[in-house]
């Protein structure tokens, strides 16, 4: 039996060796479940991955899909930056509710609901809303030092109202056709495709052709070695929450054009969690840190094909949720790294407590600081002791 | 005082004692006896292992080898509660006990009297009462434990701890937050303790205590006992002398400074101070000067560097830099001086463990400039790369993972990030701590051509020879302040520091 | 050490008000006040649609029973430093089960009952494990749990089902009369009864004192002797039991199933909680508290709907408001502590 050493350069491609490192990169999983999710569609739907011109428009399923995703990514866009910072925002569907509310309430009132001007003043109102909407966060946040989860929750329950007050309780329907152009076809593509594109362009190289990348990832990875090199931590806060309420509000923009109207109960429902979701598929961690834009797109592409595939499957609309809540339970637990060592403990027959040390000694991650015992540690490299966790809700 | 310690049975000995980190050896053949009825002072600096050796008696970690026996028999503690059943009780430096809960509750919690189900309220509160008077307590059991200081929560953990029939009583640091009184208080009731019979071992470093209230002492360093003695037999500067000293004419020769620093002070602090942290001292730092800052663990070395750098804000006194008053109330404004701070925990203050290591070195840097002006890529990758090659980072692959690195090149990473901003006063806490001896000495060439060059840096090192060898003036410190600056020079010997440090000759 | 002289009266009435000001009971006295405060200023502003009346209190109780109950159960896994999004969704997936169970199988309601608290706790239980043994955040465990929940909701039944059910209609309808001429319905009454339980198993049972042990600092509860695992289970799993009764209350309230039910509600449940003075990092707090915070919220939809102008997205906003003002009290007051 000629087995390759371990050491030893493997010839075949899929070597078990390179397999297995390619299985341990964050993005294996979401990406192996986009490709059979779409490949599970295929005895139903032959002509899934074929993508057709009509009337001057592309139209296939797999354009469906982005049509569906496009809001979302964008709102996984901004909670990306702001769950690197170890942060969190809960209010994104209210304030895309609260967005569109506000651009359909401008248009109504408009003298010309057709014009141009109209449109673009609109668009102006509802970026403004989430600006606003992003600055209230980051105040609460940044400045009062309040958990992000509460800060966000409060808009998130009264944000709605919000919306609805805007609307006066009704939905509003507006008759525009220079509005409903923000949500419909540029040429052969939805514009929600364009938009999404463009947002995420933007933001790569907001954050990687600049040094706010760097700093959103230093003071997610470690906040007080962040804070002592100088960066200024509140500030980085303040912008992340911003750009996710901008990136929200366009979202809400989208999908209030996209069908004339605003519905401040149900437009951009569930959208925090989605977002939330997808995230985390894209491997950003949920205590903050490297940050994986690509990865957030990714993750929602995933679950806008998972819920296509449901629905093309004639699986009841209502499943979709215990499908959706099964898959954050199962990346959560392959993320964790308890899960995991324990895990590999059973695959391989070895001690719990080995595979974890083996575990925490290859992470580059650091220990959390949970209050040694014994005042600081005095010897490097040490593991922390076993028994503590933080508490964290 | 027994004075032939011999003949009684040890109520806790540990003997062969070895632990071995991936990184360095923490224990080796270490042996320690607790007899009943005695105060015993485990002492040692950071990096001695004394902490690993508290931490195995207490069950959170088990020995690589040796035996620990408990009354003569022998045991095996593998957990903090197997430690707690065997008798062994801990009142650690934090405290720790659930401070939104009461007193009385804190004291009983997992011990509550109870009636079908139902928690006797009254009787709690008596056997808590009755339990604090034992200990000259005068405080109400019924006040939730974060209404007092810490002070009086440390006694109430302590409460906690014997309130149980205890044979082995362990204080971690007990009284590094505590005032001259509140330690007095707190030795009466170790006093007690001990007449009743109960055997305590007292981790500390403040000399003084030790020779207040301790019988005997075990002294640890670099993993080995260095000596076990009755308090009486070992005065102050013999006991400074084993745990920090060399033979002196082991001592190496001073590394001659060419310049001598003059001029006027780029950093002068005048009655500088932060409550709890140090006490207000006079600083001057000139370009060129090194000032090396001598003392034990906890006298307030790194306190000091914090105050000059704005991580902690002072609450008395003034700064000024190059001649202006400044404000140093966060990195920030240090940074924007040009003034630079290495911190001594390198994983909890100084890393960021998953960014790679052209991130880390560039951060101080860029945070500098704000986020919209970043260094342009080629720069940037110049600059890391000379600084990687001049301080022998390894790997010299500037993608890796910095968490990765051992200590020894994380240490040399952070110098990296700080000497890349070129600061005008560096401050270095405890930079060769932990590291192997090729890059000790690295780092200590690297301090004396930076002053060369006209850098003024603040030097922190718990080992003499070192703080001798590179500094110009040297401050010494004792008990959260700074007792003495003494001019650097051929007279001055790591004897002389000691005897500062010991209180026996006056500033 | 000499006894202290006898302190004047105004000296210790002062005395009595800083402790007042300094206790860990001053944010539920704040809530109370503010209840006070609101139903007078109700009083005086509805004066002729008798809004002084005791019905109107009695109604805060009818109509909120199934907030209470669940606030109550939130209320365990916040002290304890946890968090539950699960609520609404166990909720609507009792009301579901129930109506379908009762309504289309003609299951009787005693047997129908036990099963959901079952199931309710079950699922709690399930939650606690995985986030204690994989130590993942409650936050993401529990939402995993309300997007189950909801769905499974909605896969029994995907509309809304009415109960007819005679036993249901006459238990919903059921009157305990009150001196004054009032009323209180069994749900209220019942929400009472949990309360109640539960005031007692917080301060009264070792179970609470670790509960409130494991929100002060798990750490220090760990090391000392505090069983971490089994605590942390329990709060879960009391939580969904809770949610299930809600559900059961709720259901008797609305005379229905439908998916749509109590979402959000988990958003008022801790909203309530939040009012009532219990901290968010956990530790501290009175499940009293939470009965006033939930009287707070019914007191606002009260007044909406008195107020006849108003819509009901204004209970929105009011939460919101009133949410954010209590952190930020709970913020200035923990400093200055």
């Amino acid at each position: 039996m000629n087995s390759p050493s371990p050491s030893a350069p493997s010839r075949r491609p899929w070597s078990r060796e390179s397999l297995f490192k390619a299985a341990s990169h964050r993005l294996f999983w979401p990406a192996v479940m986009l490709v059979a999710l779409m490949l599970v569609n295929l005895p139903s739907t032959p002509g899934y991955f074929s993508v057709g011109m009509r009337h001057g428009h592309l139209y296939g399923s797999l354009i469906n899909i982005l049509i569906f995703t496009s809001p979302h990514i964008l709102v996984g866009v901004g909670l990306t930056l702001v769950i690197a910072t170890a942060g969190i925002d809960l209010s994104v569907g209210a304030v895309a509710a609260i967005a569109g509310t506000a651009a359909c309430w401008w248009v109504v009132r408009a003298p010309d609901q057709n014009a141009a001007a109209t449109a673009m003043a609109a668009a102006g109102i509802g970026l403004a809303a989430g600006l606003a909407c992003g600055l209230w966060n980051g105040f609460f946040v940044a400045r009062m030092g309040i958990q992000p989860i509460v800060a966000t929750l409060t808009l998130m329950v009264a944000g709605r109202g919000v919306a609805q007050l805007i609307g006066n309780g009704q939905i509003i329907t507006v008759n525009s056709s220079s509005y409903a152009l923000i949500g419909g076809w540029w040429g052969p593509l939805p514009s929600g495709i364009l938009i999404a594109a463009a947002v995420v362009a933007a933001t790569i190289l907001l954050t990687r052709r600049t040094a706010l990348g760097l700093l959103i990832e230093s003071v997610g990875g470690n906040a007080e070695a962040a804070r002592l090199a100088g960066v200024r931590a509140r500030r980085i806060k303040l912008i992340v929450y911003v750009f996710c309420g901008l990136c929200a509000a366009i979202a809400g923009l989208m999908l209030s054009s996209n069908t004339s109207s605003a519905d401040a109960n149900n437009s951009g429902l569930w959208y925090e969690l989605d977002g939330i979701l997808a995230v985390v598929l894209g491997g950003t961690s949920l205590s903050g840190g490297r940050f994986h834009l690509g990865g957030t797109v990714l993750g929602a592409l995933v679950i806008g094909t998972l819920n296509n595939t449901l629905f093309a499957l004639g699986v009841p609309a209502q499943s979709n949720l215990v499908f959706e809540g099964a898959v954050v339970i199962i990346v959560c637990l392959l993320q964790s790294p308890v899960f995991r060592a324990r895990f590999v403990a059973w695959r391989r027959r070895i001690p719990v407590g080995v595979a974890a040390a083996r575990a925490a000694s290859a992470e580059p991650r650091a220990p959390r600081v949970t209050g040694d015992p014994s005042g600081p540690a005095d010897v490097p490299g040490a593991p922390a002791a076993p028994t503590t966790t933080e508490v964290s809700g | 005082m027994a004075s032939d310690t011999s003949q009684t049975t040890p109520v806790l000995q540990m003997s062969g004692i070895r632990k071995q980190f991936p990184a360095v050896l923490a224990l080796d053949d270490v042996g320690f006896r607790l007899l009943p009825g005695e105060i015993h002072a485990l002492l040692g600096e950071n990096g001695a292992g004394k902490s690993t050796l508290i931490k195995i008696a207490t069950g959170v970690y088990e020995a690589d080898a040796g035996q620990i026996r408990l009354g003569g028999v022998p045991v095996r503690l593998d957990s903090p509660t197997a430690a707690q059943r065997a008798g062994i009780s801990t009142v650690y430096q934090e405290v720790n006990l659930c401070p939104n809960l009461s007193v009385a509750e804190n004291i009983l919690l997992g011990r509550e009297p109870v009636r079908a189900g139902r928690i006797r309220w009254r009787e709690l509160r008596r056997q808590a009462a009755e339990l604090v008077a034992r200990f000259g307590l005068d405080i109400d059991v019924t006040e939730p434990l974060d209404r007092y200081p810490l002070a009086v929560q440390q006694l109430v953990a302590i409460v906690r701890a014997v309130a149980v029939d205890v044979k082995i009583l362990i204080l971690d640091e007990p009284t590094s937050s505590l005032d001259r009184d509140e330690v007095a208080r707190l030795f009466d009731v170790m006093r007690r303790l001990r007449d009743h019979g109960v055997a305590i071992c007292f981790v500390t470093h403040f000399l003084d205590q030790i020779y207040e209230v301790c019988d005997r002492m075990t002294v640890l360093r670099g993993g080995r006992v260095v000596g076990e003695h009755p308090v009486a037999e070992l005065d102050q500067v013999g006991l400074v002398r084993l745990m920090i000293g060399k033979d002196l004419a082991a001592l190496d020769e001073l590394a001659s400074h060419v310049r001598e620093p003059s001029g006027d002070p780029l950093l002068a602090a005048r009655g500088t101070g932060r409550r709890g942290a140090i006490e207000p001292f006079d600083l001057d730092v000139r370009p060129g000067e090194v000032v090396g800052l001598a003392g034990l663990l906890g006298s307030g070395r790194t306190e000091l560097a914090r105050l000059l750098f704005g991580a902690d804000a002072a609450d008395s006194g003034t700064v000024s830099v190059g001649g202006e008053p400044a404000t140093l109330h966060s990195p920030t404004d240090a940074i924007e001086r040009g003034i630079a701070f290495c911190s001594e925990n390198r994983k909890t203050e100084g890393l960021i463990p998953e960014l790679t290591i052209r991130e880390n070195i560039i951060l101080a840097l860029q945070a500098s400039r704000g986020w919209t002006r970043p260094i342009p890529p080629a720069r940037r990758d110049a600059l890391v790369a000379e600084y990687i090659k001049v301080l022998d980072i390894r790997p010299a692959d500037p993608d890796v993972a910095a968490g990765s690195l051992s200590g020894g090149n994380q240490q040399k990473l952070l110098l990296a990030r700080w000497l890349i901003t070129r600061p005008r006063l560096l401050i270095l806490d405890e930079p060769t701590r932990g590291i192997d001896v090729g890059a000790k000495a690295e780092i200590q060439k690297l301090v004396v051509s930076l002053s060369e060059e006209g850098m003024a840096m603040v030097f922190i090192s718990a080992e003499l020879e070192e703080v001798l060898r590179l500094s110009h003036t040297v401050g010494v410190l004792r008990d959260r302040r700074l007792i003495a600056r003494l001019a650097g020079g051929p007279d001055l010997t790591s004897d002389r520091i000691m005897t500062t440090i010991a209180g026996e000759v006056a500033a | 050490m000499t006894a202290p002289a006898v302190p004047s009266a105004p000296a210790r009435a002062g005395r009595r008000l800083a402790s007042v000001m300094d206790s860990k009971q001053l944010p539920v006295y704040v809530t109370a006040t503010l209840f006070v405060l609101m139903f007078a200023g109700g009083a005086s502003r509805y004066q002729n649609q008798n809004f002084l009346s005791g019905q109107v209190v009695a109604n805060l109780f009818i109509d909120n029973s199934y907030l209470l109950v669940a606030a109550v159960g939130a209320t365990f896994v916040m002290l304890s430093g946890g968090i539950d999004l699960s609520i609404g969704s166990v909720i609507g997936f009792t009301t579901m089960l129930t109506a379908t169970l009762v309504q289309k199988d003609h299951w009787p309601l005693w047997l129908v009952a036990p099963l959901a608290l079952a199931v309710g706790a079950a699922g709690g239980a399930l939650m606690g494990y995985v986030i204690h043994e994989f130590e993942i955040q409650p936050f993401i465990v529990t939402l995993a749990g309300l997007f189950l929940f909801r769905g499974l909701c909605e896969v029994i039944n995907k509309e809304s089902i009415q109960i007819t059910d005679h036993g249901v209609t006459r238990l919903a309808l059921f009157q305990i009369p009150l001196p004054g001429g009032t009323f209180l319905s069994i749900g209220a009454v019942l929400s009472l009864a949990v309360l109640a339980v539960a005031v007692f198993s917080l301060h009264h049972t070792r179970f609470g004192r670790r509960v409130y042990a494991l929100g002060g600092s798990e750490q220090s509860a760990l090391l000392m002797g505090v069983p971490v695992g089994r605590t942390k289970i329990a709060v879960y799993t009391v939580s969904g039991l809770c949610s299930a009764f809600a559900g059961l209350l709720f259901t008797l309230y609305i005379q229905s199933g439908d998916p749509l039910h109590a979402l959000g509600l988990e958003l008022d449940a801790i909203a309530a909680v939040v009012i009532g003075g219990t901290l968010l990092t956990g530790g501290s707090g009175y499940v009293i508290g939470t009965l006033l915070g939930v009287l707070v919220l019914g007191l606002v939809k009260t007044m909406i709907s008195f107020e006849g102008t108003l819509s009901s997205w204004w209970t929105k906003i009011a939460t919101g408001v009133l949410l954010l003002a209590f952190i930020l009290l709970q913020r200035v007051l923990g400093r200055r502590r």
